[in-house]
């Protein structure tokens, strides 16, 4: 079966993925063997994809985790204050 | 440890959202669209996920349930402070929508030490930010938290199949965006550190 480019860039999420059917996968590497085009554009999806899912590109603004805790202190002391309360 | 929070042993309560202090911040920013905001949604999901310990049940995933009340606090947030108007955030724009990707004839891997530059992180929360809010989402949950895939249909309550489209055009977009921008901006910073290259 010969497919063109564009019906394989439909296929580009889920080969990443792992979770084409056989036959699919194979039609997709097959192709992928002789075309420069498509190869360039899978080697660059996974690499932004590597690149976006890096720690460093979100981080929590500074203090955050110090600011959160404070006010979940508040909570629980609230909580543990407040005989009337039925959950947690 | 829910159940020992739940026995009384409420400072336990610290530990167990620790580890989702990123994820919970990051789907919040990518509702509010800025810090104080987003902190502001993030603190009041922790501390509706704390008063309702009670109701988390065990078959879904914490993280999962955490997700589902960020988002929840999100959407009502924006919805009192009409920011937005809702159907941008809850219609679908058109599923049908093809995207095509950049088309580059060689790609050369860009390692993960360029994203010690703030230009590039830049140029990648930029991207991800001009993403449509359900294609973001999506995004956001599978390849930056990495969730699977029911987890995050699970968060967003939507289909596994929305998810995969919605997750294969996020992609498609990003790679559109970004693979010649990062290519540019790379082989810039090649040229200068090597001058004679």
């Amino acid at each position: 079966m010969v497919i063109d480019c564009k019906h394989i860039w439909n296929f580009i999420s889920d080969y990443i993925d792992g979770t084409l059917t056989e036959e699919a996968r194979v039609d997709v590497q097959k192709h992928l063997e002789h075309c420069e085009i498509c190869s360039a554009i899978l080697d660059s999806t996974r690499n932004v994809i590597i690149l976006t899912a890096d720690d460093r590109v979100f981080e929590l603004p500074v203090g955050f985790s110090e600011r959160l805790h404070a006010r979940i202190d508040l909570e629980l002391e609230e909580y543990r204050g407040d005989g009337v309360k039925q959950s947690p | 440890m829910i159940a020992a929070i739940l026995g009384g042993e409420t400072q336990v309560f610290h530990d167990l959202i620790r580890p989702h202090e990123p994820s919970v911040y990051l789907m919040a920013l990518s509702y509010m669209k800025n810090e104080a905001d987003a902190e502001d949604v993030a603190q009041e999901a922790f501390v509706r996920s704390f008063r309702n310990l009670a109701s988390f049940r065990a078959e879904s995933k914490f993280s999962t349930w955490l997700i589902s009340i960020t988002l929840n606090e999100a959407r009502t947030r924006l919805r009192r402070k009409m920011l937005v108007r809702m159907d941008s955030l809850d219609t679908p724009p058109d599923e049908d929508q093809h995207v095509s990707p950049a088309l580059l004839r060689d790609w050369r891997e860009i390692p993960s030490e360029v994203v010690e530059r703030g230009e590039i992180r830049k140029l990648l929360q930029d991207a991800i930010a001009c993403l449509p809010d359900i294609y973001r989402q999506v995004f956001l949950l599978r390849d930056v938290e990495e969730m699977n895939i029911n987890e995050t249909a699970a968060a967003l309550n939507i289909s596994v199949p929305s998810v995969k489209v919605r997750l294969h055009r996020a992609r498609m977009m990003l790679q559109k965006q970004l693979a010649p921008q990062l290519k540019a901006a790379t082989q810039q910073s090649r040229r200068r550190w090597f001058p004679w290259s």
